[in-house]
C-alpha cells in the first residue's frame, strides 16, 4: 500500500479549550490491530491501548513508544514525594494551553480538576489562558511551565525562587520541570499527527 | 552507562540533584531508553542515523542550545556526515531562528489568540546540500518546534512527497518531540543545579 495522508471522517472540530471528553482522528494510517506483534504490544505497554488509533500509529516505532509511555507514567503517577498529582497535571494542562493543544489540555484539565477539586480555577485557565490569576502557588507553577515551554526556553533562577517561595522543595521543582517538559513532547505528537473531534452535538 | 540528561545538565553522581532524579527512577531510565531507541535504533530502514543526528543538531540549534547541538554534532561524525552537511546545518539554524509558540487556531473564539509567524523554507543553497528528505524534515521540525498548533495534513504530505514513509514520519516526529522534552529537562535542571536552596 502506498503511504498517504488520511482524510478524517466528518466531525465537529472543537474551537475552544474545555474539559470535554474528545476524540482524536489520525492523519496517517495507524497499524492495524491484527498486525500488532509481541514487539508492538510491548511498545503499547497497556494492551487496552491497542484500541487507540493514536497509540497504534505511534506503535510504528514500538521501542520509543514503550520508553515514552514509561517515562510518562513515572512523571505523573509515581506517588513518592515531590509535587501532588493535581499540580503535575496542572503543569501538563498549562503547557498544553500555551502550546495550543486542545486535546491534551482537555485530558489534563480533567485530571487537574479532579485531583485538585478546583474545577473553577482550571476552567479559568482554559478560558483565559496562562495569564489567569489562580493563586500564588498555582501562579508560580504556571509561570515556570510557560517559561519552560517557550522557545527559546526562558526558565531562569527567578522561576526557581518563585517556586521555592510558595513552598516547593527541589523534588517538587523537578516534578514541574519534568511535567512541563514532557508535555512539550506529548503536545507535538498529538497536534501534528491528527486532530481532535468533539463529541457529536446532543439533539 | 552514561545518562545523557546528567551529562548535559552536569549532574554529578552523589550530588543533591542526582538524589532527586533518583526519586523518579523510571522517568530517568526511560528518558535514556527513549534517547537510545531514537539514536541507536533497531532499524534504520525509515530514518537513518545520519538523518536522525542531523535533525537533532538542527532542533538543538533552534532552541539556542549550543552545547546540546555540539553533543549531537558529535554523532554526525560516526554517521559519516560530509563536512558540507555540518556547515549546511549551521546555515539552516542561523536562518531559522524565531520565538515560539506561535500559530493559529481553527476559526472561532480562539482566533483572537492567533499569533502569526513564519512558515520556514530552507534556502536553496542549503537545500542543495541537505537533499530533499532532510530539507523537508527540517521544515517540518521548524514547525514542530516553534508553531506546532499550525499542524495540518499538508505538512505530512510534504514529508511523504520528499520520500519519507509513514513510519519514517512517526520516527522523526518522535525525535523532534522527544528533543523538545530532553532539552527542556536539561535547561531546567541546569538552572536548578546553579541555584542550591
Amino acid at each position: 500500500m502506498t503511504d498517504k495522508v488520511l482524510s478524517p471522517p466528518d466531525h465537529v472540530e472543537p474551537v475552544v479549550f474545555s474539559r470535554d471528553q474528545l476524540d482524536w482522528l489520525p492523519w496517517l494510517e495507524p497499524m492495524a490491530e491484527q498486525d500488532l506483534t509481541a514487539r508492538h504490544m510491548a511498545g503499547l505497554v497497556d494492551a487496552a491501548r491497542a484500541k487507540s488509533p493514536y497509540f497504534r500509529l505511534l506503535a510504528r516505532d514500538p521501542e520509543v513508544l514503550e520508553a515514552r509511555t514509561r517515562t510518562d507514567k513515572d512523571i505523573f503517577y509515581n506517588p513518592e514525594a515531590g509535587l501532588p498529582r493535581a499540580e503535575r497535571e496542572l503543569a501538563a494542562a498549562v503547557t498544553s494551553r500555551f502550546n495550543g493543544c486542545i486535546y491534551c489540555a482537555s485530558v489534563h484539565a480533567r485530571f487537574a480538576a479532579t485531583y485538585s477539586k478546583r474545577a473553577h480555577d482550571i476552567d479559568r485557565l482554559l478560558a483565559d489562558g496562562v495569564a489567569a490569576d489562580l493563586d500564588a502557588r498555582w501562579n508560580a507553577i504556571v509561570a515556570a511551565s510557560v517559561a519552560l515551554t517557550s522557545t527559546p526556553i526562558v526558565f531562569g533562577p527567578e522561576h526557581v525562587d518563585g517556586l521555592r517561595k510558595v513552598g516547593l522543595d527541589d523534588a517538587s521543582i523537578v516534578d514541574v520541570i519534568n511535567a512541563a517538559s514532557f508535555f512539550n513532547w506529548a503536545n507535538r505528537l498529538m497536534l501534528s499527527l491528527g486532530e481532535p473531534a468533539a463529541p457529536p452535538a446532543k439533539s | 552507562m552514561t545518562d545523557v540528561i546528567d551529562t548535559l545538565a552536569a549532574i554529578a553522581p552523589g550530588s543533591p540533584l542526582d538524589a532527586v532524579r533518583n526519586m523518579r527512577p523510571q522517568a530517568r531510565l526511560q528518558a535514556q531508553a527513549s534517547h537510545d531507541s531514537l539514536f541507536e535504533p533497531v532499524s534504520e530502514a525509515d530514518a537513518n542515523k545520519l538523518e536522525r543526528f542531523a535533525i537533532a543538531c538542527f532542533v538543538a540549534g533552534l532552541h539556542e542550545q549550543p552545547q546540546i547541538a555540539a553533543f549531537y554534532g558529535k554523532g554526525l561524525v560516526p554517521a559519516e556526515a560530509p563536512a558540507m552537511l555540518q556547515a549546511a546545518i549551521g546555515a539552516a539554524v542561523a536562518a531559522a531562528k524565531v520565538a515560539g509558540p506561535y500559530g493559529r487556531y481553527r476559526k472561532g473564539p480562539l482566533s483572537i489568540e492567533d499569533q502569526t509567524g513564519p512558515v520556514h523554507r530552507i534556502a536553496a543553497p542549503t537545500r542543495e546540500v541537505l537533499g530533499p528528505r532532510l530539507a523537508a524534515a527540517f521544515e517540518h521540525a521548524h514547525m514542530l518546534v516553534f508553531h506546532p498548533r499550525d499542524s495540518a495534513p499538508s505538512y505530512l504530505q510534504a514529508l511523504l512527497d520528499a520520500g519519507w514513509s509513514t513510519t519514517g514520519i512517526v520516527v522523526i516526529s518522535q525525535l523532534v518531540a522527544f528533543l523538545a522534552y530532553q532539552i527542556r529537562v536539561v535547561a531546567g535542571l541546569r538552572v536548578l543545579n546553579a541555584r542550591p536552596a
